[in-house]
Formats: structure tokens, sequence, C-alpha cells
């Protein structure tokens, strides 16, 4: 059987780009780059690392950001998914969050600005009639010192992402029956949720909680769009000094990327710690029979939290849809004086080719990945093993890893052998990033499958690949889909590895966006923003469509 | 550090020889048959829209005449394509190089000249359509930020430091004409002025500005930084924006991040005053319906900083040919008056009109600058861009002192 | 030995070097033994090893032989072993018969002639005109006598039960305990039950192993 093949093949595929990548980050940090002059080892370059103004501060906020953002987003998951789960206010939440994670974070993170700056369009509705005000205030709100709006920022994007992951985890857990039973025994249905279903969901999607960590900790977009700039977040930071024509900056940058490397694993030693304190207190309140009977305001209050989150996002989305036909808009006006498609007319023509490349790119990367997935996969249930302890770090090395800390390195690599600003040197880098959420978003639907299924068609006689492509494939078609569109999403969204193996000569509509955004002009955000974030919609509408039609007749497939 | 770099510049030196294939300007029929069929990666900026058409015009125009094909490589900063091209010498790729041409000017021409990773051989002064560039009145044609060009890069724009206000909020009679006037101003209207935050090139550009007025000897700025007079030197500077910076936007706490994002504060009404390095910006944004048409330009009666932009060939192109032909297009007559037209760019030319024929010079005069763009003989004096060493320093020394806020 | 039925020859399951059981016995065609034990006791783990997917983490020796083909170096597919679980485990994006046809053998070739059977097997067992439903709209007996039409259509050489009858209520219980077993004694099955539930081992009617807690 080829599954043979699928775990040392991905293990190759993630690990080697990264370690290849990280030991031309690794050398330089200790003064080692023999091209650039670099011969010896020292640590000099920790020394001008630590030098830098407001270096620790920096660290710190990344960290903070990391944990702060997923610790918020996974507890409004929880506490919506624990108040709502199985009601038609779930089911409207659910298809309003859903398409919010295909939205590019850059192009959510813009929205997000557009919204709540000064002059922004919250500030322009209520404005002058309510506030008085006819020139926008004078106070920081995006770029806040203390991170604020960028963990906010976080946080709406994050929200969808987990909730999908619950809800993909949702239906291997008896939720309802459980709902059922804790409600007799007179738990209120949040805590009835939390101590009876809680644990068994949180298990299978722990994993992209971590990543959510580790994502937030290093973003380098959304944190350049609102995060702090005096100083900026790490990541941030680093990315500067990656592109720093001065190429001793190199040395500084690699030290840096280690330093990014050890924050993101802080944060995520600092969730584990908090993970152990949490578990045993849930059920030392479960135990002392803690019940929360009376739950609806917290129950309503999550409700509108979370439908505050989506709405900002869709608002924010909408503000750049305005922009993108304005004409003049001034402050506060709260909608522009005239309307106009130059924005979308002058763009049209030169979107054609990196649409072209960025959906060539996404499709093969997401075929790529979810075969090579659903291959581990098989290969695990025919061995018996489950991704070993040695093989789980290595497939989350990319998600783990720093994206700038890595990259340089592989850029080097293919610039060696000659394929730099290949197309199948972009779908291979692609592959890398997308592998992991691919492997996290399906590894757990799959491994939650009851396999007495699989028992009961060998027992009838059907041999493995039958059942996999008759039985489990089609039973699991949601999960798949999903995957595979969270895996187009992730291509559709790379920056960095597109714009570095890529060589710029690959563009995508996403490095177009963010060159373009770095003019900052809010009407051809807007209009690229847009585009950004139609393309994934796409990949999730079919995976919704796909199975619900397939299946419209079987009850059970609708979970 | 400082030996790294000498070594790596002498790694530089060792790879660098040019192979016997090079295209050579001054046999241009032999450039223009090489380059037929040639693809050239322009590694560009592109974070402006109306410059992204303009290459694509140019791109047109270019296909059309020589059969070169021109791929606008969008950056968001000039120093990605500088990455990209030491990452190839790192990896010993000597040739065929993925950067044809660059669009540069100031630390990053000096930072690839210095480590020869550009194209030698004074080919831009061989360019047929040299003659027409203004080298008898624009000096920063020959010194980009007081390093001479030595024909490494061929001359493609103008730029000056402009102010720009909106006379429906702010009278003209009470405009600064200085940088100490500017400080009084922005003590009388506080948080209506703000700078982009250093390293960005615009806003480290104010920085040099108000040195230039401010420092007691104005050459020491025009030779690189001596460490030990730094701190004096520069002291008025700070001193300067100790004083300014409460009164600042957001008390300078923030900045904008760059000069689009500073034209947006203008048009949302958060900022009176904004500058930037181009005098037809203005008129080009109000076109664009991004700026009101009450939108009005002026500069101080003492000088502003004023530079030249250029583009620039890497040792390793792979298609040097097309890039030297797109270089030339670059400053044609042709090329030049469009670009200057505002409804285009309104980038000024680096020509000579005087130098043109009759038709040529037609072409300019015929351009209609817009309301809001100065006439050359109002712009004022120039100031010289200090040596590129005092770029990278100031921003530093900024960073030490406001990159960490309270 | 004359060979006919189901063979368990000196089977021995342990974990992690702990013995969990050990076993020896024919199941004559058409009889049924039962295996008693308290959860825990290994009882779903030697169903697991006779139909041939046992966890790799557990240690097994001996060998099972049907009609004297010894069946434990064939693939699980190939034993044709059949099994009935707790729960029906229909399969939820068929039809009832489209889980019949599934269990058809491919040697029955045509599209029409493999309904038929279906149908046929649907009558039998009282369920005539429910092949075009959705399985999660049946009810839990119905869709226990789904399960059993399923794994009797595969034609099996044997049958596993790992306690089918212990989510159905009293009184369906004992419809379905007189079910399986007469179609099971019809068809000539060796089966082999395990439970802990005392009445199943008495309508069974056979032979009766206890495992140790």
């Amino acid at each position: 059987m080829i599954a043979r093949f699928g775990p040392p093949l991905t293990i190759l595929l993630l690990a080697g780009p990264v370690l290849a990548g990280l030991a031309g980050t690794l050398l330089p940090a200790f003064g080692y780059l023999p091209a650039l002059g670099g011969d010896t080892f020292s640590f000099e370059p920790f020394g001008e690392l630590a030098a830098q103004s407001g270096i620790w501060r920096s660290a710190w906020m990344s960290y903070y950001t990391g944990v702060a953002a997923a610790a918020i987003s996974l507890l409004l998951v929880m506490l919506f998914v624990a108040a709502w789960a199985g009601t038609r206010a779930f089911a409207t939440i659910q298809h309003l969050v859903s398409p919010l994670l295909s939205v590019p974070h850059a192009a959510a993170a813009f929205g997000f600005a557009f919204l709540i700056a000064p002059s922004g369009v919250l500030s322009r509705l209520a404005s002058p009639w309510l506030t008085g005000w006819d020139r926008p205030p004078d106070a920081i709100i995006v770029n806040d010192g203390a991170a604020l709006s960028l963990i906010a920022g976080l946080v709406v994007k994050e929200v969808p992402f987990l909730l999908l992951v619950t809800l993909a985890a949702l239906p291997q857990v008896p939720v309802e029956r459980t709902r059922k039973i804790t409600a007799l025994l007179g738990y209120g249905r949040i805590a009835g949720f939390i101590y009876a279903s809680w644990p068994q969901i949180y298990r299978q999607i722990r994993l992209a909680v971590l990543a959510v960590i580790a994502f937030s900790a290093s973003v380098v977009d959304v944190a350049a769009i609102l995060g702090p700039t005096l100083p900026g977040t790490l990541a941030v930071r680093l990315a500067g000094w990656m592109n720093d024509p001065e190429i001793s900056m190199r040395f500084l940058a690699s030290a840096g990327a280690l330093l990014q490397l050890g924050v993101a694993v802080a944060a995520i030693l600092t969730w584990i710690a908090v993970e152990k304190t949490l578990g045993p207190l849930i059920q030392l309140m479960a135990q002392a029979g803690y019940s929360l009977r009376r739950d609806r305001w917290l129950r309503l209050a999550v409700l509108w939290t979370m439908a505050l989150a989506a709405g900002t996002v869709f608002a924010g989305l909408g503000a750049l849809a305005i922009w993108s036909i304005a004409g003049l808009w001034q402050f506060p006006d709260t909608l522009p004086d005239s309307v106009t498609l130059k924005s979308w007319m002058r763009a049209a023509p030169r979107m054609a080719g990196p649409l072209v490349t960025t959906c060539i790119v996404a499709v093969c990367a997401t075929a790529i990945a979810v075969a090579l997935a659903m291959m581990c996969l098989v290969r695990e249930d025919t061995t018996g093993r489950r991704t070993s302890r040695f093989a789980l770090p290595l497939i989350y090395l990319p998600l783990v890893v720093p994206q700038v800390a890595f990259l340089f390195g592989l850029q080097l690599l293919f610039v060696l052998s000659g394929t730099v600003a290949s197309l199948p040197a972009l779908v291979f880098a692609h592959v890398v990033f997308v592998l992991p959420y691919v492997f996290l978003s399906l590894s757990d639907p799959w491994r939650a499958f009851d396999r007495r299924y699989e028992a009961i068609a060998a027992g009838l006689g059907k041999s493995r690949n039958t059942t996999l492509w008759r039985i489990r494939a089609p039973m699991l078609l949601r999960a798949i889909l999903t995957a595979a569109a969270v895996g187009f999403a992730v291509s559709i969204g790379q920056y960095l590895p597109t714009l570095l193996v890529g060589a710029g000569r690959l563009p995508t509509i996403t490095t177009e966006a963010v060159a373009l955004a770095s003019g900052g002009n809010r009407r051809v955000i807007g209009v690229y923003a847009f585009l950004q974030m139609l393309l994934p919609l796409a990949g999730f509408a079919i995976a919704t469509l796909v199975p619900a039609l397939l299946f419209r007749r079987f009850r059970a497939m609708r979970a | 550090m400082k030996k790294l770099l000498a070594a790596a510049a002498l790694f530089a030196g060792l790879t660098t020889s040019a192979p016997a294939s090079e295209p050579d300007p001054a046999s241009w029929e032999t450039v223009v048959e090489q380059a037929r069929g040639q693809t050239v990666y322009f590694n560009a900026w592109g974070g402006s829209e109306n410059i992204n058409a303009y290459i694509e015009w140019a791109g047109g125009r270019l296909m059309e005449d020589y059969g070169v094909e021109l791929v606008h490589v969008k950056l968001d900063d000039t120093a990605n394509a500088v990455a990209k091209v030491v990452a190839e010498k790192a990896a010993g790729r000597n040739d065929a190089g993925t950067v044809d041409l660059i669009w540069i000017n100031g630390e990053n021409f000096a930072s690839m000249k210095r480590q020869k990773l550009l194209l030698g051989g004074e080919w831009a002064t061989k360019l047929p359509n040299w003659h027409y560039v203004d080298i008898e009145n624009k000096q920063t044609i020959l010194t980009d930020f007081t390093i001479a060009t030595d024909g490494q890069e061929s001359p493609w724009g103008m730029a000056k430091l402009v102010f720009f206000y909106d006379s429906a909020r702010t009278d003209a009679d009470e405009l600064p004409q200085s940088a100490d006037g500017l400080l009084e101003w922005a003590k009388a209207n506080p948080g209506r002025f703000s700078y982009p935050q250093p390293p960005d090139f615009i806003g480290s550009s104010f920085l040099k500005q108000v040195l230039s007025e401010k420092v007691a000897d104005r050459p020491a700025l025009l030779k690189p930084v001596v460490e030990e007079e730094f701190g004096a030197v520069t002291k008025p500077l700070f001193d300067y924006l100790d004083q300014l910076h409460p009164v600042m936007w957001r008390s300078g706490r923030a900045y904008p991040q760059n000069y689009p994002a500073m034209r947006q504060l203008l048009a949302d009404s958060e900022l009176d005053i904004i500058f930037a390095f181009n005098p037809a910006e203005a008129s080009s944004a109000i076109a664009n319906g991004e700026l009101p048409d009450s939108v009005r330009s002026f500069t101080f009666p003492g000088g502003t900083l004023s530079n030249t932009h250029f583009v620039a060939i890497p040792y390793n192109a792979a298609a040097k040919a097309g890039a030297l032909v797109l270089a030339n297009f670059l400053i044609s007559p042709e090329a030049q008056a469009h670009k200057q037209d505002p409804r285009i760019w309104g980038d000024p030319t680096v020509l000579n009109i005087g130098k043109l024929d009759a038709e040529d010079r037609a072409r300019f005069d015929a351009l209609d600058l817009g309301i809001a763009t100065l006439a050359p003989d109002e712009l004022g004096p120039a100031l010289d861009e200090p040596h590129p060493t005092w770029m990278d320093r100031l921003e530093t020394e900024w960073k030490r002192r406001y990159g960490v806020a309270n | 030995m004359d060979g006919k039925g189901l063979r368990l020859d000196d089977i021995r399951i342990s974990l992690n070097g702990a013995p969990l059981l050990s076993i020896a016995h024919t199941i004559a065609p058409g009889e049924v033994l039962t295996v008693m034990g308290p959860s825990g006791s290994g009882k779903s783990t030697l169903l697991a090893f006779i139909g041939g997917f046992l966890d790799p983490a557990f240690e097994a020796s001996g060998q099972v032989f049907i009609d004297d083909e010894d069946l434990t170096p064939v693939a699980s597919e190939d034993r044709h072993v059949g099994i009935l679980f707790q729960d029906p485990l229909l399969f939820p994006h068929m039809t009832v018969a489209g889980n019949l046809t599934f269990a058809i053998p491919a040697t029955i070739s045509g599209r029409v002639r493999r309904r038929d059977i279906a149908c046929r097997a649907l009558e039998g067992v009282e369920l005539a005109g429910y092949e075009d439903r959705d399985p999660d709209t049946l009810s839990g007996g119905q869709k226990a006598r789904v399960a059993l039409a399923r794994v009797l259509l595969a034609e099996p050489r044997a049958l596993l039960l790992d306690e089918p009858f212990s989510k159905l209520d009293a009184e369906l219980r004992q419809q379905m305990r007189d079910l399986v077993f007469s179609k099971a004694r019809q068809s000539g099955l060796p089966t082999l039950l395990v439970t802990h539930d005392e009445a199943d081992a008495a309508a069974a009617g056979g032979n009766v192993i206890r495992l140790g807690g």
C-alpha cells in the first residue's frame, strides 16, 4: 500500500525545510555565515540583540499577545458551544462565523482598524450629532501601547478558526445525550457541558489551540497593522531586520529569530501550565456540585459577544468595501461624497495573473497536503501506532517555528538548487505550511472515527481499500473537505513564503495586497482585501455545500 | 561587525569579475539586438497604484518598440530586492539572478555599491538618452546622498520635500516658514502635526530636514558621521524633537507608518500639515479623490531637502541588455513627460527641457501641473541630502531615544 | 478432528506482558458458545482476535480454524466472520437497502438482482418496504434487525456477537435474541456470543465459558 510512504514523506516535507531553514538561521545567530564573512562562532549577535532598545518589551508583548488572544478566543468558543450547541441561534451564528475563517488576517485587520480608528466608521456614524466631533479625537486606539487592539483583532480572527475545529470535533462526542443527563442532574446548560462534554472535545482541538498561541505570538502582518509601534512586537521588528539592506543585520535578525522561537515556546508552556491548573479545578467545581443553574444571563452575554465578534469583522469588511468604491470621503461624513469604480478598474487588469497563480498554487498544495495527511492517517491505523512522540513535534514544527525564523535559510536552499521562483518550488513551500493545518484539522475527526464500522465492513468481506473509499472517506467527507478548505485558505493567506520563494516573480493576490497595503491607500486595500476574501470563501462554500447536497437525505450525516 | 562587512566586500570583489559577454551600451544596436525577447524583472516599490499603472504603460511601450517584456515585481520595501541579491550572492549565483533592474537611491544604493552588487562600467552615462539629462542644474543626479553615482545608476525622477495643507481649514498666512516656525505652529495647534515613524524614508527625511536647518556646521553633514562629534552636531535636532513631540499628533506616542497614511490623516482632518517628496503629490491625490481640492502646497524659503531617484542593474542580472533598454527608455522625453503628468504620476523630470527639440519640449509645455502644485520657481532653494551614514545614524539614535514609549 | 465449525486452538491474549485470557474450544455449526465475564475481562478482545482486527498493542498466540482452514494468517476481510456490536452501526450515508447491498458478495452481480436480494432479506426481518429509508429514522429495534440482515447477507462462515442485545429494552431484547439465534441456527453458523447478561446465555442455550475478573 502506498500509504506506507505517507509518514516518511510527510516528515521529510515538514521537517526538512524547517530544519534546513533553521540551520540557515541558527548558524548566523552565532555569527557563522561564511558567505557574509562570518566564519567564527560567537555570541556577539545576542549581545547586539540585548542592546536593542525595548527588545524585552517587544518580546513580552509578543508573549502575552499570544497567550491572551488564544485564551480569550477559546473561552468564547467554549462558552458559546456550551450555551448554544444544537439550537437555532447556534446554527445562525455558525453560518455567520464560518466564512470569517477564510478572511485573510491582513484584510480583517485593516477592516478592524478602519472601523475603530478615531476617524473610523464607528466614529463617523456617531459624529457630530452624538459626540459633537467635527474632527476626529486625538486618541490612540489602533496601535495602542498595550496591544489591546492587536489582541482584539486576533481574537475576532481566531474565534472562527477554533469554532470550526470544535464543530468538526463535535459529532464525535454525544453532546446532546450528555446534556440531557446533566440537565436531569440539575446542572445548568453551560456547567453541564463544561463538566461532561468539554474535556473530550478539548482533547481533540488542543493542537489547534496551541497553533493559535504560536501564531498569535509571532504574527507579522496583523501586528504591523494593529499592534504597538513604539516599540513593535518582536515579530514585526524581526521582519524589519530581515529586510534591512545592511547584511550585517542578518546576524542580529537570526539571533532575534531564536528569541522569537523562545517566546513562542514560553507562551505554549504557559498554556500547558494553565491547562494543568484549570483541568483539576473544573473537576473540583464539578464535584462540589457547582451547577450554575441560572445561566441565562451568561448565555445571552456569550451570544451577543459572539455576534459582536462576527459583526465586527463583517462591518470591517463592509468598511473596506465602501472604501474600495469611495470618492472623496471626509470626516465626519457617514458616507463618501461620491462613488467611483476607479479603484477597481485600475486594479482589474493587473489582477488576472496573480489570481491564476494564487489558485493553481492553492489547489495543488491543498491536494498534496490532503493526500499526504490521509496517507499518514491510514498508515497510523494499519500500524496501530499513533503519530509517535517523535513525529508529532515535527508536524508542529512549521506552525510553532515562526516563519520569519527559517524562511531566509529556506530561500537560500531554493536559490542553491536553482529552483527559486518556479511554480513547483512555490507549491512545495506552501505545502510546508498547509500540511500541518490540514493534518491538524483532519487527524482528530479521523482518529475519533468509530472503527467498529471498519470491523463490520471487514466482516462483510470488504477490503481495506473498499472500506476506506466507501465507508470511512464518505462518512468523514465533511471533515476532509473542511480540512481541504482550511488548507486552501492557509495557502491563499501565505505572504512571506510566497514573497521569498517566488522571488517576487510569482505574485499572488496576497503579495500584491500586502505590497499595496504598504502604500496605506484605503481604497486599494479595499479592492484587494475583498478579492482575497472571495477565494477562500469559495473553498468553504464547497466544503459546506458538497456534503450537504450529497447526503441531504441522511439525517445522521448533517450533524 | 565592521570586520564582517569588510570581509563580505572582499568576498564580493572576488566573485564579481564581469563575464566577457556583458552587453556594452556604447554599441547600442548590439544591446537592442540582445535585448529583444528578454524579460526584465523590474523590482520597484508597488505601494502606489498610479506608479504601478505608469510602469505598466512603460512595459507596453517597451514591448512595442523593442520586443522586451517588463515584469513589475512589486516590493513593499526596496530592501527586499537588495536582500534577494545578497542571498543570491551568498548562494554563489553570480549570473542569471532574479533581479534585473531596481528602483533605488540613497542608502540602498550606497549599500549595494559598497558591496559591489551593481553593474559597473559607467553604463548609465553611455545610454543614448543620457545627453538629455540635466546634469548641469541638478547636482543630485551625479551625487546620490553625497555618494558619486559613477554611472552605476540611471536617474529616473526628481524629488523635493514639499508641505501640504488644507486651505479650507488652515489660513495661508499662518503657515510656518522654517523648522522653527513649524515648532511654534505645532505649539499653537497641538495634535495637528506628525511625521512618519523613522526608519520610514519620509520620516527620516524630516529628521534630516530639521537637522540641516538647525545644524551649526552644515558641511559636516556632507561627510560621513564622525561618532565623537555626533552628539554635539545633532543636539539641536533632538532638543527640537523633545519640544515638538509633546504637541504632536497622539502626543508623539504613535506615528503614521508612511506618507500615504499621513495623507489619509490630512483627508480625515486629523492632521493639518503634512509633507511629501513629490511636489505634484497633492494634485495627484486631488485628482484621485484622496484629498479635497482645497489642499495647497508650500515650502520653506530657506530651502528643503531635494534628491533624485534612480534605477540600477544588479551585477548578476539575467537580462542586462533588456534592463539597459528599459533604463534608456525611462529617460526618454516621451516617458519623462508622461511621468510628469499629475494625472499619471506627477513625478518631476530629470531632463533639461532646454536640451530637447521643439516637439519633445511641447510635450512638457502641454502638461497641466494641477492647482496644488507649485511652479518650479516657487519651490525654493534645494538643500543637499546628508551623507547616507547620517540617515542610518539618525534612525538609530531616534529609535534609542523615542523607540520605546512610556 | 472432524473439523467442521469454529475452532479456537489454545488462544492466549496478553497486554504488556500481563495475561488477559486463554481459551480453547470448538463451536459446531449452528451452535452458540457464550463467553461470560465482567467488563475488562478481555471478552471483546477475543472477538477482535478472531475477527482479525486486534489492536497491535495486544500480544496474542494460538490459532483460529474454520472448517479446518487456519484463519490466523488470513487478512480480516478474507476471514468472512460476521460481527454484531452493541450498536447496530448502520452506515449513516447509505439507505437501508444500500447498507444491505453493500454486504452482498461481489460474486453476485447485477443491480436489480442485488437489490432484490436485499429486499428479500428485509422481508426476512419483517421490514419489507423499508428499503429507501434513511437508517437514522428507524427505531432501535428496526436498526438492530437491519444490522442482523446485513451481516447474514455477506454469507459469513461464523458469527461473532459482542453484547448485541444490551442496549435494547427488555421486550425487544427477547425478540432479538430469538431472531438472532434462530437465524444463526438456520444458516448453520458457529456463533460466539460474549456478554455479561445471564439471560443472554440462557437464551443462547449452548455452552458457557466464564472468564475471571
